[in-house]
């Protein structure tokens, strides 16, 4: 398990490393159109081929994984800190609070999420770049992400509370500060870890939907959810094995980085 | 004593064969009909369904795009083109047997007519305003007369299904090749024969041919396709050139392109002065030099080959070469030039300095052209007009929205700043385009209600218009409609970018189809179409 581990580690981040130096990977703008060389297939020249529009498939893959695997990360992050903050750290720090938490996030997961992006569309203004409009998508996600992860916070965060070493730490005197730093967030580490794991991909995913409420990833700027968006119909399946290049890597993405967590949660 | 049972098992599978050997054409609906009376009919679905079961005085031939006798077998247009008489035939029966005679034809425009109906159908006939009067001389002849002349009222009468004023079935009797047997919501709207058909075919056999036509509520594309490519579905009456090119591969013979649609794809900047846009943008967005320069920056003839496949033509004004009579062939096809664009661009003074173009008070320009989500060829299209733009120092940024926030923005907030659409043409006469023409209207998309023409050209327009609309002769409301065109496409209020072709699936086991530009594309002539018998094409 140990090697298996390792292998997911070193596959995680070559893709990590792969994005990041996308510019240099890619030998063309994602963005040049070449329109006599519509739907190519793989050449020495288009490594993955071309799309519909003419565009190098490479390109726009690694350069789509590269937005993708930081912003996505970084949704994720700010919502299991929010899930953190508002779902495990009432949980644990009392009955009451526990109560008033665990209405909120019942509110929250109760209200029509997708009304609230339509009047955030209305309210953003039209006339943003793609850099910017990608940006507000996942900051958008993060905000708005952090219910479910905050409800399963709450519940471990709450056992914790009622454990016994917390309670003959509470007896002994440490303050609560003191038991949160020390005792829950090692505790609630794990649990963190695979909330956080399993929101990358969601997140992902959600941005491609996004764009249907026009606050997706705008042309021409590629991400992993864009991406698959070609996959949407049943006119992908025409045996162009490279307009699945996408979908493979978040797979890959996926697993590696979910047999990382899992080993880690073992350990 | 054995044998009692196995002859009754017989007898079975003979009625059961029987009944599967129905000729029963099959095809789908993309939505759910909203009604089924034929006078307040006003989506795709339920004109499909008037369309078979309904019986009119006169049919546009989608082919040859003429009027043609249907019930009435003459008609004649008053001098004062106010009154139109009609000689109907005689000896003809609704689908439940009630005769059918001038009474009902009656009945029928006063329920078009009737305010409280609000039709769609009637507010085509309402030239100004006044009472619609019928005059009924015998059974056989009829006359109807409008407060004001209206041009081209005998194409109307092609929307106008006749209702019976005595069944008691109401709308359900019908004077169509097909009646209304079954329907089962969000499943199947199932027509059957209309036993009663008044047409015959030249050896003097009933028509239709078909026995029934079931037409199935579906509104995913993709399952359309699936089972159109079994041989489960009979036809696709349109379809998109991603899909047409996928069926041409799978099966080429049930692939048809019927030439160049009515529809078009435009863009088009909002000129609205109560806008929420800058000052500075208004002003681009109002300027001809700037419109024409977008205009000649993009590349129509990559538009159609790319997101098209081919099957689509750049578009030359507001009328498609497919609508024959009414296309004004003057019309030129835009150049793509980009060096002729920035040259107007700097008539404006525009200036390209550093890959970014600025105008005269040395804002960017940059500007947002928002569509509706989900439609690729729209998005793609989108994606290359950017890339076009990009080459002249101009950033767009393509916005794609669902459909009622794109027309909250488009019809009653004007917060936008370009919008890319298309335009679904069902009339071939200018009239039909009145909403979009007259500065007055709703629909005049770029500058909308306005109190009293804001430009003189647009002026020029709503005179044209009017006068197309209340002269009698063909010939001279074209000459008008002609300078109308002819203003659009120099002023360039829509920047007109393709005509898509028509494409159509048809199976090999229909036979008798004759696909044309005009909707309905594939089932105008339904009552001559046939199905042949299930093995012989089974294999696509």
């Amino acid at each position: 398990m140990k090697g298996m581990r390792r292998v997911a580690m070193g596959l995680a981040s070559l893709l990590i490393l792969f994005s990041m130096v996308a510019g240099l990977l890619s030998r063309f703008d994602y963005m040049r159109q070449d329109r006599m060389c519509i739907d190519a297939r793989p050449s020495p020249e288009h490594w993955l081929g071309t799309d519909a529009l003419g565009r190098d498939r490479f390109s726009r893959l690694v350069h789509g994984t590269r937005v993708s695997l930081m912003l996505a990360p970084a949704a994720a992050g700010l919502s299991t800190l929010l899930a953190f903050a508002l779902g495990a750290a009432p949980g644990f720090l009392g009955k009451f609070h526990e109560r008033i938490a665990r209405t909120f996030i019942d509110l929250v997961l109760s209200m029509p999420w997708l009304f609230l992006l339509l009047m955030v569309r209305t309210l953003l203004p039209l006339n943003i770049s793609p850099k910017a409009s990608v940006a507000v998508t996942f900051l958008m996600l993060g905000l708005l992400g952090w219910g479910v992860p905050a409800r399963i916070l709450l519940a471990r965060a709450r056992r914790l509370r009622q454990s016994e070493f917390v309670l003959f730490a509470r007896c002994t005197g440490v303050s609560r500060c003191r038991l949160l730093g020390i005792h829950l967030m090692p505790n609630l580490w794990p649990v963190m870890l695979a909330q956080f794991l399993i929101a990358v991909p969601v997140f992902i995913l959600a941005e491609a939907n996004l764009s249907l409420l026009g606050l997706g990833v705008a042309e021409p700027l590629p991400s992993l959810g864009s991406l698959l968006r070609e996959l949407e119909t049943i006119l992908s399946v025409r045996g162009d094995l490279c307009s699945f290049s996408a979908l493979a890597v978040l797979v890959l993405i996926v697993s590696s980085l979910q047999i990382v967590a899992s080993q880690s949660e073992v350990h | 004593m054995r044998r009692f049972p196995s002859c009754i098992g017989f007898v079975v599978v003979l009625l059961l064969s029987t009944g599967a050997c129905l000729d029963e054409l099959r095809f789908y609906l993309r939505s759910e009909p909203k009604t089924f009376n034929p006078a307040v009919v006003a989506d795709d679905a339920s004109e499909t369904i008037r369309y078979l079961t309904g019986g009119v005085l006169l049919r546009l031939n989608r082919q040859t795009q003429r009027v043609e006798p249907e019930l009435a077998q003459a008609w004649k247009i008053s001098r004062d083109g106010r009154t139109i008489t009609f000689q109907l035939r005689s000896g003809i029966y609704f689908s439940d047997g009630t005769p059918f005679s001038a009474l009902d034809v009656k009945y029928t425009m006063e329920q078009l007519m009737d305010p409280a109906l609000h039709s769609p159908t009637g507010d085509a006939f309402r030239s100004g305003s006044g009472r619609v009067d019928t005059l009924v001389y015998s059974p056989e002849k009829i006359a109807v007369t409008f407060p004001h002349p209206v041009a081209g009222v005998e194409r109307l009468f092609d929307q106008v299904a006749i209702v019976s004023a005595r069944s008691p079935k109401k709308e359900a009797a019908v004077l169509g090749p097909f009646y209304v047997g079954d329907y089962k919501p969000g499943a199947y709207v199932y027509l059957r024969k209309n036993p009663n058909y008044w047409k015959r075919d030249e050896a003097g056999h009933s028509l239709p041919y078909l026995d029934a036509v079931k037409l199935e509520i579906q509104a995913n594309r993709d399952i359309e396709m699936l089972r159109f490519s079994r041989n489960e579905v009979h036809l696709i009456n349109s379809m998109d050139a991603d899909y047409f090119d996928r069926l041409s591969r799978i099966a080429p013979g049930k692939a048809r392109d019927a030439g160049p649609s009515l529809d078009s794809e435009q863009m088009w900047f909002n000129q609205y002065p109560g806008a929420p846009l800058p000052a500075y943008k208004l002003e681009w967005f109002q300027s001809r030099n700037f419109r024409r320069a977008i205009s000649q920056a993009i590349h129509r003839d990559d538009l159609c080959r790319v997101v098209y496949g081919g099957h689509a033509s750049p578009a030359l004004g507001p009328v498609s070469p497919a609508n024959r009579f009414w296309f004004d062939a003057q019309l030129k096809p835009v150049a793509f030039n980009q060096q002729e664009a920035l040259k107007l661009l700097q008539e404006d003074g525009f200036q390209l300095s550093k890959g970014v173009l600025h105008d005269h008070g040395g804002h960017p320009v940059e500007f947002s052209i928002v569509t509706n989500s989900g439609n690729r060829s729209r998005e793609k299209m989108a994606t290359m007009i950017q890339s076009d733009l990009r080459s002249l120092g101009i950033t767009a940024n393509v916005v794609t929205l669902d459909f009622a926030s794109l027309i909250q923005r488009i019809s009653e907030d004007f917060n936008y700043e370009a919008a890319l659409l298309g335009l679904v043409n069902v009339e071939l006469d200018p009239n039909a385009q009145m909403n979009v023409w007259l500065s007055s209207s709703e629909e005049h998309q770029w500058n909308p209600k306005q109190k009293s023409p804001s430009t003189v050209w647009e002026a020029e327009i709503d005179r044209l218009m009017r006068a197309q609309a209340s002269a009698l002769d063909d010939r001279i409301r074209k000459r008008y409609f002609d300078q109308v065109q002819e203003i659009v496409a120099d002023q360039v209020p829509f920047i007109y970018l393709v005509n898509k072709n028509a494409l159509v699936g048809i199976s090999p086991l229909v036979q008798g189809v004759s696909p044309v530009a005009v909707r309905p594309q594939t089932y105008w002539n339904i009552e001559r179409v046939k199905l042949a018998a299930e093995k012989a094409s089974n294999g696509n």
